[in-house]
């Protein structure tokens, strides 16, 4: 690069030295160096390089279409009408589709989605949002005025963090969060500066949430900071469990003993596969429980658009819902999010689609429904297939993925390799991970990644390659398991 | 105290002053609040009552009162220090009046006239057609079968699909963005300047407002008098400010010359510098060029000389050149920062740090609800690079409608392709209406004697200096409240012209403005004019009255 050419006659002012040292401390595993090295690895193959493989299988990444799940076709069309609605004159679009991105629309400023929208997202929308929870959880009411749009969950989940990150030093705002965790908690807290505080999962009970590990945790970090969040993921993220009725009426009690403000990440709220297991929202236990917490409880839950039956990511739709929160408080949110003025509108509109989706009677609403369960099933499918291909695998142990899109599964490692990997600086299971790459071209993001207990060894894998695929990915996966073993014996 | 109840009765100031200063409040205004009719005092005071009610029943069943965990006194203080007036209490009061019309209140007007955000399309700016067309393609590819739409456009889609994961819009792309996209933008630079660019410092972004706020993100360090200064213009567009606040970082202002169109004095950099290094360490110089809300286009000569400031003083130079499509003064030119770094020798363009940015949301496209964009970054160090990486990864990836959208911006069709003339057509129209409002909202509004507004020789806002009577400054301070932001909220009140006071982008002390969009339909503009005129002579009366 000629840039770099020339030796400069003045020093730079951004450097790794200079930067703003919570940037550095950001670290997000999923799209790691582990990815780097797959994506160089693709373009060596294109190149003509050879490998003892063909291609990549990418499994370090929620990413469905990628891994070829097909978009809901209702979808696609209202977003095409609402891009162009010259189409709203062709015939060949269904009228439901139509009249939803007519709806749309309407609420548009100059009928465009071309135009930012209020900074809390599009009215109708919120008050479908508002619609769909009151349906999913039983009549318990949902206010349009709690609903905010946002691009993705994750924006929803830093800007909530944001305002709860205050103090200093012993003061400091701790963030609970479970180990393994989704890294976008850990990347947020360092970026923010805030102290990350862990509570640990409990393996051996399917990855199930201990209400005295919560309690262990809490004491330990008041030693040294105020934890004043609760962060849960349910389904769990990346480890798959689905909590229990009772688990998320004992976090909340928790949380109301304890003045702790909860966040609750429902994105895989569809993706529930094991038999005996079902999604509960915090929202509506919460209601449950009773006034003297549906009151006082302050929640955000949040869902989005990537991941369930439809999986599209690239539009970055999303929505939190925001109970008893302070009003005051409130106004501060709206302000802050006003300065990124409006969350990406079509994102807006699929997230409307997914809360307004096709019903009985209207023309679409068959092919809605195949597409949708075709999805559901194959997910439920793959679940089954991946815990029961791993646990086939001396030396792998692998929990039921009950719902969301990983397997998490815990890996023994020969103490050779963890010494040579250290000797590299490495985590052990990132020592692993690489080899796994480099030998077979299976790309999985290692468990140090997301966080593990000490001494133990995990990776992450998602369950969405097509079945053929996983099926080869898994044998591979055995095969090279044992070779690694025999190797490092 | 007269004159406050009477403000309030017409519920002018309960929004603001929530918002603005509830310190302030003295218990006989608040009494006046109350006690006041506006229909949204009256759902404000409902809101809180209903709010205290829970807490008191919530203690009855518990036995003792829960506190909220987070509160105004336990909010992050950066989060309350951030203020951003474009969509700040004028906004959120212009929409609750459009409330009271559509459900049939009366009002001295019969609609409100929004020109407080660049928001093209809500003006009735209508999307170019291609542009549409390939993000519909892009969308739902079974369209590429149907003959109504162009081959350009289908082209233009394919190559975008094949850019994507499984060929699909649903899926991330890579956190800089796609690469065939990056690519496209390389090449629209290089064409733009004579100067080369390459693809693998181009990151696409959410809006040119995240690819701000990432670069200033990983700017900011240090305490105290080590601190990152930002020098920032004023006035300036309160992205700026906003972010600096919620970063904590030190905001350093250096001031536009209004009697000179709004020229960059290079004086005045200097000064402002020297004085920041008192007491914070000033690392970054922004320039807004053409400027929001000011309107000027810089010159190259202007261009060059902060350069080779920021060359002199160790300073990494984001340039905000949104705008660049939007110049209407004929004898002024867009220069970018690159290519005129790359003109000053290679001393210079090896060595500045520099980040530029652009978007779909301004332009002749307008596509702000699509939020795309994206920075070139140059003269970054491979290792920052590395973490500025790793930092956008977080965030998975721009929106990819909005990646597509840019995507047709830096590569529009060409003479020899179909879809060429219409497109043509219909950017020239979209820029024609643009230059013509310009010339017309600066004629119109010098006119007005007490106003004073510099040619608008680009982006898309006037902001004229109204005189403002001591009387009524007297009364906006004893309100606790801008002197600017009472007349603004006076003349949304009485003509439903919804303008943002200056004193939300910062302006020299004692001096008043408000920015206006050129944006509304030529004929509305006319109306808008005309109202501010109207207005502004009965406040200059009205309160002249009162010396």
């Amino acid at each position: 690069m000629s840039e770099n050419g020339a030796l400069p006659h003045r020093g730079r002012v951004l450097t790794v030295d200079t930067m703003n040292p919570n940037v550095k401390k950001v670290d997000y595993a999923v799209r790691g160096p582990i990815v780097q090295r797959a994506l160089q690895i693709e373009k060596e193959l294109k190149e003509g390089v050879k490998k003892p493989f063909e291609e990549v299988i990418k499994a370090n990444i929620g990413d469905a279409h990628a891994m070829g799940q097909r978009p809901i076709t209702f979808f696609r069309q209202v977003m095409a009408l609402c891009s162009y609605p010259q189409l709203l004159d062709d015939n060949k679009f269904p009228e439901d589709a139509k009249n939803r991105a007519r709806r749309i629309l309407q609420s548009c400023g100059g009928n465009s989605i071309g135009a930012y929208t209020t900074s809390q997202g599009i009215d109708c929308v919120r008050h479908d949002v508002a619609k769909y929870i009151q349906r999913r959880d039983g009549g318990i009411p949902s206010d349009p005025d709690n609903i905010y749009l946002t691009t993705g969950a994750s924006d929803g989940i830093v800007t909530i963090l944001k305002l709860l990150t205050t103090g200093e030093g012993r003061t400091r705002t701790g963030v609970m969060i479970s180990i393994p965790q989704y890294p976008l908690y850990s990347a947020s807290i360092a970026e923010l500066g805030a102290v990350q505080v862990n509570y640990y999962l409990n393996e051996e009970k399917c990855w199930s949430l201990d209400i005295s590990e919560l309690q262990r945790s809490l004491q330990a970090a008041r030693e040294h900071c105020n934890p004043r969040v609760l962060c849960i993921i349910n389904p769990g993220n990346p480890t798959g469990q689905v909590q229990s009725r009772q688990c998320i009426e004992d976090v909340i009690r928790f949380a109301a003993k304890e003045n702790l403000f909860l966040m609750a990440d429902e994105v895989y709220q569809d993706n529930v596969y094991a038999e005996g297991c079902e999604f509960h929202s915090f929202k509506k236990v919460l209601f449950e429980m009773g006034p003297e917490y549906s009151r006082k409880i302050e929640l955000v839950s949040f869902h989005s658009t990537s991941k369930c039956y439809m999986g599209e990511c690239g539009f970055r739709g999303g929505y939190m819902e925001v109970i008893n929160m302070d009003q005051e408080v409130k106004a501060q949110l709206s302000k802050l999010v006003s300065v990124r003025l409006c969350p990406p509108v079509p994102g807006q509109a699929l997230m409307d689609l997914v809360v307004n989706c096709p019903q009985p009677g209207e023309p679409s609403y068959q092919t809605f429904m195949k597409e949708r369960t075709a999805v559901l099933s194959a997910l439920a499918e793959k679940a089954k297939l991946t815990e029961e291909i791993l646990n086939t695998v001396p030396g792998i142990s692998c929990n039921p993925v009950q719902g969301a899109m990983y397997s998490f599964p815990r890996i023994t490692l020969p103490q050779r390799a963890i010494n040579e990997a250290k000797a590299k600086g490495q985590a052990p299971d990132m020592f692993y991970c690489m080899k796994l790459l480099e030998d077979t071209g299976i790309c999985l993001v290692p468990g140090s990644g997301f966080g593990q207990r000490d001494g133990t060894y995990h990776f992450r894998m998602t369950i969405l390659p097509p079945t053929d695929k996983l099926k080869i990915m898994l044998h591979k996966l055995k095969e090279f398991h044992q070779t690694f073993t025999q190797q490092f014996a | 105290m007269y004159r406050l109840q009477l403000l309030a009765a017409r519920s002018l100031i309960a929004g603001a002053l929530d918002q603005f200063t509830p310190l302030t409040l003295t218990s006989s205004l608040t009494g006046v609040r109350h006690k006041s009719q506006g229909p949204s005092v009256e759902k404000y005071g409902q809101m809180r009552f209903s709010t205290a009610e829970a807490k008191v029943s919530a203690g009855r069943l518990d036995g003792k009162m829960r506190e909220k965990s987070l509160t105004m006194d336990t909010l992050n203080p950066q989060v309350k220090a951030v203020e951003y007036a474009v969509r700040g209490p004028i906004v959120i009061k212009a929409v609750e009046i459009e409330r009271c019309l559509e459900e049939g209140g009366t009002k001295p007007f019969s609609e409100v006239i929004k020109a407080n955000i660049g928001d093209a399309h809500a003006m009735g700016q209508q999307p170019i057609t291609f542009l549409r067309q390939v993000v519909a393609l892009c969308t739902f590819p079974e369209l590429m079968d149907s003959p109504s739409f162009p081959e350009d456009a289908k082209w233009r889609a394919r190559r975008i699909l094949q850019g994507c994961g499984g060929y699909s819009l649903g899926s991330y792309s890579a956190s800089q963005g796609i690469e065939y996209i990056r690519k496209d933008i390389a090449a629209f630079i290089e064409q733009r300047d004579g100067v080369p660019s390459n693809w693998e410092n181009i990151y696409l972004t959410t809006g040119a407002s995240d690819g701000i706020m990432t670069i200033l993100r990983l700017l900011v360090s240090g305490k105290d008098s080590s601190r990152t200064g930002v020098m920032i213009p004023i006035p300036q567009y309160p992205l700026y400010s906003a972010a600096i606040s919620e970063m904590d970082a030190v905001q350093v202002n250096y001031y536009l010359d209004e009697d000179n169109c709004w020229a960059l004095d290079i004086n005045e950099l200097y000064r402002a510098y020297q004085a920041a290094k008192q007491h914070c360490q000033p690392r970054v110089i922004c320039i807004i060029n053409p400027g929001n809300p000011t309107g000027q286009v810089q010159s190259k000569k202007c261009i060059e000389e902060v350069l080779h400031f920021a060359y002199e003083e160790n300073l990494f130079v984001m340039s905000d050149e949104v705008y660049q499509d939007n110049v209407y003064a004929p004898d002024c030119q867009f220069h970018s920062f690159k290519k005129v770094l790359y003109e000053m020798g290679p001393e210079y363009f090896n060595s500045v740090e520099l980040a530029s940015f652009h978007s779909t949301s301004k332009g002749y496209t307008g596509e702000c609800g699509f939020r795309g964009g994206y920075m070139e970054v140059i003269n970054m160090d491979p290792e920052v690079k590395v973490q500025l990486v790793k930092l956008l990864s977080v965030r998975l990836c721009p929106p990819l409608a909005g990646q597509a959208a840019m995507d047709v911006i830096v590569n529009p069709p060409q003479p020899d392709e179909p879809s060429f003339k219409q497109f043509h057509q219909e950017k020239s129209s979209v820029l024609g209406a643009l230059a013509e409002k310009a010339k017309l909202t600066e004629q119109i509004l010098n006119a007005v004697p007490g106003i004073k507004c510099n040619p608008v020789q680009g982006a898309m806002y006037a902001f004229p200096r109204i005189f403002i009577p001591p009387k009524a400054v007297e009364e906006a301070k004893a309100l606790g409240m801008q002197p600017d932001m009472l007349y603004c909220l006076r003349l949304l009140e009485e003509k439903g012209i919804c303008v943002v006071p200056g004193s939300g982008f910062g302006q020299k002390d004692g001096t008043y403005h408000f920015r206006m969009t050129i944006l509304p339909s030529t004929e509305k503009l006319k109306v808008l004019l005309g109202k501010v005129r109207d207005f502004h002579i009965s406040f200059l009366k009205e309160y002249s009255a009162l010396e």
